[in-house]
């Protein structure tokens, strides 16, 4: 054991996940911060688009100067209606907007503007499925609307930390770029499923998001940030009697920036605090921060000496008090949740279960769709995405979605083996060409001369010199052994550089063989 | 003409500029002359606008030469209070933290002005962010008022109330949070107006508190005031509360007031506003107004207002929860003064923590500490709850006497002007002085302060007119009526008795 002392254990301490879990019971809740596509920031008319060179995208409002005043962009509260109504959410008749107080150089005006005991969208909830189909419900408590805080870099110190750091840029063009933070209730009676519920809960929450398409819902990008408050309880015999038990002291768990790490985060934890408690020591109660190269996470600003935010209605800002005619016409306008719409196409496409989670996991049901829309038979359209094209993304590290293959390139190429133009290998070629941006596949086809060789003329004599090539084999297929065909078929691809269509190859020999 | 230019009202020199019998630029030096000559003694002004105020007033008569249309204001200088924005103009709020800060934008009343060819003469003295009664609370040191320079010249307009006062100015733009452009105006002889909330943009007022801040007119008369009224009045799209409605027709209610009749007009003298605390002259000046008023037509009758008890203590509750916020922004990051820690890490908290303290003045500091605790978890509920729930019944009482009287009158102060320094180490003293003024911002309704005359002690008295949200135009309307009377009966303004300053052939053409 080493000499270490303090509220935290360290890393070597933390409990197995399984051992925890037979000791404990998680209770977790979920904030996540959506940032919204609107073209122009929650109360300004500042631009939003992402990677602009820094401080560009400001005006008098956004940085906070003396006198400047927020208006609310009606955009971002339609938006934040419909998410509100996506979550089953009811609408508040009115809602406020707050000032929460605390002094950052991040903050323009030493306030952000949120939502408090008014949100806009309030008693919700999401249902949605595991990978093994178990269907969980999580309890939303609000969806409220606020603006972003500037972006901070800091210059100087470890790993872009502000300890240690010489000094720190601050870039505004974020600062009141419209937020919508979703806060669940706390999740129960998980048991050791809480770190896949946790993160199926996001997932099911950004594919919520994405439908909407009320934000561009890039996790690496920052436009979904989710935060994980957990906290363990003593496990006991009986739902009721666990649900009796008071909750334990909970720790807040930020930078949980990726599906993944929201399950690595949550399965953390449980161990670290399980450690401490079972060393009867105590969870401080804190902001933790999740670090992706060792998978721990490590103590923020305690939340005993954090601010007291003093919210207090924001004076600037009117009430929020949308119309009942406006929340219908939004109502009017929700696509189909992404759980219905997973399976009606699943029965529409007619995928096996697990084809299925393979496509949804892979994020390229949309994709599918719409090239299954251009014409693409359903099994095709999945074999591209969820095969060679979700390789060629991971390899270059980009989302699928920015390949420059579209929807009707895969389906265009479906075509062309439909039609016998290309093999299944030229195909692969063709949109390896695609990939590399040199245009569709029919270009690529014929730009690199990619064509199946369907001249009978040509292949006969290709298969007649094979043949007469090989008079053993030849032989072998008169005699009847029409396995013994496979080495003339690769001896005539071998001839033709691939372009020939090996079904047709195979009839002629066997007829020309025959004679 | 012979006559001094910066003794004429804006209404008359609108109509000698519209005559061709003077020039804008002649208007503009005027006053600048006069600024010149006097505010070494008054100290009105923080900024001098002369050159700018001269090629505006320039473009102003090259206009009217061309034959262009102008608004009735167009070449009438004005001052403006230095805690609105101007563009390219150093904007300080009267604090150290922003000495050399120079905005980037116009307030929207700025705009307003510039757009209506009103040469700004420059930026006037305040207590600093408005907190102050007097404006002693400048980091620029004290104004000084026209009628005696020894005393304040109230606050936290005390600059635009005195530059109007000591003829540097015909107008000024004034802000009012609990009082500060009526208050001002009473103490010296002046016309200041605070409009109905909404009705008057705040874009660009650094706000104090928020739900109580508006803009509003300082003038010599009544008409005057309700020109300017007009002029920065309308909706904004950049202040979520303005209001959407136009501009209230003060003009033609001010021009009715004058005509001096007032019969079938109901006039609630609000009984918690005499007595206990206000000085003798004051009543006896009040109760001549009402004789006034009454002589004019106006059925009188007193109503209560039993709230009226809490507002200084629910005001001092709103105001510094909100002015806490609204002054967090001053974190020495982005603009305005920066100062370094005294040993120690430079951290920016560091920084924040140095320079707020070095250059915030004490009455900031206490009310932004007293703010700070009022929002504090476990307070919030019994200090900025409770304060909200005396708003709702103020509210409630004037819902209540607006269904007997049309607008409701009040001295406008408990007190003439008091000597500079003698309750600057007794806030709650100073804070007395807005005990009729604060109820109208809780309120949210409009309210005006004509000059009644004199007290016993030689010093201007003002009296208050309250309207309804919304029915601005009647404040000048009932002040047109009393203002009419009461100039007729002195044989000229109440500024006609102020002392002259500056040096006799000063200002004059």
């Amino acid at each position: 054991m080493s000499e270490m002392s303090g509220p935290t254990a360290r890393a070597g301490h933390a409990m197995s996940f399984e051992a925890a879990m037979e000791r404990f019971d998680p209770v977790f809740g979920i904030e996540v911060h959506v940032e919204l596509n609107t073209a122009t920031k929650m109360f300004c008319g500042c631009a939003t688009a992402f990677g602009a060179p820094p401080n560009t995208q400001v005006c008098p409002v956004c940085l906070g100067l003396p006198g400047a005043m927020p208006t609310a962009n009606v955009e971002a509260v339609e938006s934040a209606i419909r998410l509100g109504l996506a979550l089953n959410c009811s609408i508040a008749a009115s809602s406020r907007f707050a000032r929460k107080n605390y002094f950052y150089p991040d903050l323009a005006k030493d306030y952000q503007i949120s939502q408090y005991d008014e949100p806009i969208n309030y008693d919700g909830h999401l249902t949605f499925e595991l990978d093994d189909g178990t269907s969980v419900r999580v309890e939303i408590e609000r969806a409220h609307m606020e603006e972003d805080a500037a972006k901070l870099t800091h210059v100087g110190g470890a790993a872009g930390r502000i300890h240690g750091a010489a000094y720190s840029l601050v870039d505004y063009n974020r600062a009141g770029v419209p937020l919508i933070e979703i806060v669940t209730k706390p999740v129960q009676g998980m048991g050791s499923r809480a770190p896949e519920v946790a993160r199926a809960y996001v997932a099911a929450l950004r594919d919520v998001v994405r439908a909407l398409e009320i934000s561009d819902a890039r996790m690496d990008q920052g436009s979904i940030r989710a935060d994980v408050n957990l906290s363990l309880r003593p496990r006991v015999d009986g739902e009721d009697a666990q649900r009796a038990v008071p909750l334990g002291k909970r720790t807040e768990t930020k930078n949980v920036n990726s599906l993944r790490t929201i399950e690595l985060a949550v399965r953390y934890e449980c161990g670290r605090q399980a450690a401490l408690l079972a060393a009867g020591r105590p969870v401080v109660q804190e902001t933790r921060h999740f670090h992706e190269d060792t998978g721990r996470t490590t103590p923020g600003r305690s939340k005993e000496e954090a601010e007291d935010y003093r919210y207090f209605p924001e004076p600037d800002l009117l009430p929020v008090v949308p119309s009942r005619d406006w929340v219908e016409k939004l109502r009017a306008t929700l696509p189909e949740p992404p759980a219905e719409r997973r399976r009606r196409l699943q029965r529409e496409w007619g995928f096996t279960d697990l084809e299925m989670r393979d496509a949804v996991r892979g994020g390229v049901l949309t994709l599918i769709e719409e090239t299954v829309a251009a014409g693409a038979p359903p099994a095709g359209a999945r074999k591209w995405w969820t095969g060679e094209l979700m390789r060629a993304a991971n390899d270059a590290g980009v989302d699928i979605a920015q390949l420059p293959v579209t929807p009707a390139h895969v389906a265009e190429l479906e075509g062309l083996i439909a039609g016998g133009a290309l093999t299944d290998k030229l195909a692969r070629q063709a949109l390896a060409g695609t990939l590399a941006g040199e245009g569709s596949p029919a270009d690529v086809a014929q730009a690199r001369g990619l064509a199946v060789v369907s001249d009978d003329g040509a292949l006969v004599a290709a298969v007649d010199a094979a043949l007469a090539a090989n008079p053993d084999v030849a032989r072998k297929i008169r005699g009847g052994k029409i396995a013994a065909a496979g080495a003339i078929v690769g001896a005539v691809m071998k001839a033709t550089r691939g372009q020939a269509d090996a079904a047709r190859v195979r009839e002629l020999i066997l007829g020309r063989g025959g004679e | 003409m012979s006559e001094d230019l910066t003794r004429l009202s804006a209404a008359e020199l609108s109509t000698l500029m519209a005559d061709g019998e003077v020039s804008a630029r002649e208007v503009t030096e005027a006053h600048l002359a006069r600024i010149h000559d006097v505010d070494d003694d008054v100290h009105a002004f923080v900024l001098v606008n002369d050159t700018d105020a001269i090629l505006e007033a320039r473009r102003v008569d090259e206009a009217r030469y061309r034959g262009e249309e102008l608004g009735p204001l167009a070449g009438v200088p004005i001052a403006v209070k230095d805690l609105l924005t101007t563009r390219g103009m150093r904007t300080t709020c009267g604090s150290r933290i922003l000495e050399d800060w120079v905005p980037v934008y116009d307030a929207t009343v700025v705009a307003k002005v510039r757009d209506a060819g009103m040469p700004i003469l420059g930026k006037t003295n305040m207590d600093e962010f408005a907190m102050g009664s007097s404006t002693e609370h400048s980091a620029f040191g004290p104004t000084h008022n026209p009628w005696d320079l020894d005393r304040i010249p109230g606050g936290s307009g005390g600059g635009s109330s005195a530059a109007v006062a000591a003829f540097e100015a015909p107008l000024a733009l004034g802000t009012d949070t609990g009082g500060s452009i009526r208050q001002p105006a009473a103490v010296t002889g002046t016309v200041g107006a605070k409009p109905t909330y909404g009705a008057v943009s705040r874009y660009g007022l650094v706000a104090m508190a928020s739900s109580l801040d508006q803009v509003g007119p300082c003038s010599r008369t009544v008409l005057d005031a309700a020109m300017l009224h007009e002029v920065i009045g309308g909706h904004d799209p950049h202040d979520a509360t303005s209001l959407p409605e136009p501009v209230a027709p003060a003009v033609a209610y001010a021009r009715q007031g004058m005509a001096g009749d007032l019969r079938g007009v109901r006039i609630g003298i609000v009984g918690e506003l005499r007595g206990d605390g206000f000085q003798q002259g004051v009543l006896e000046r009040y109760a001549e107004a009402l004789g006034v008023l009454e002589d004019l037509g106006a059925e009188m009758q007193v109503v209560s207002c039993p709230s009226f008890a809490y507002t200084l203590a629910a005001y001092y509750l709103i105001m510094p929860s909100e002015a806490s916020s609204n002054l967090a922004r001053f974190d020495a990051m982005r603009y305005g003064l920066r100062l370094s820690p005294q040993g120690g890490p430079v951290t920016a908290e560091a920084v924040m923590g140095a320079t707020r303290e070095a250059a915030f003045g004490p009455e900031v500091k206490r009310r932004v500490i007293l703010g700070t605790y009022a929002l504090s978890a476990g307070y919030r509920d019994a200090y900025y709850g409770s304060a909200q729930k005396v708003r709702t019944l103020v509210q409630e009482d004037l819902a209540h006497a607006w269904e007997a009287v049309d607008v409701l009158v009040s001295p406008t102060c408990p007190t003439t002007a008091f000597r500079i320094g003698e309750k600057v180490d007794n806030p709650m003293a100073m804070y007395l002085s807005d005990t009729a003024t604060i109820p109208a911002n809780l309120a949210g309704i409009p309210g005006i302060s004509v000059p009644a005359g004199l007290a016993e002690d030689g010093l201007p008295v003002g009296v208050q007119v309250l309207a309804p949200a919304r029915a601005d135009a009647w404040i000048y309307r009932v002040g047109a009526a009393l203002e009419a009377v009461l100039t007729e009966r002195w044989g000229g303004g109440l500024l006609d008795r102020a002392p002259m300053l500056g040096t006799p052939t000063g200002g004059a053409r």
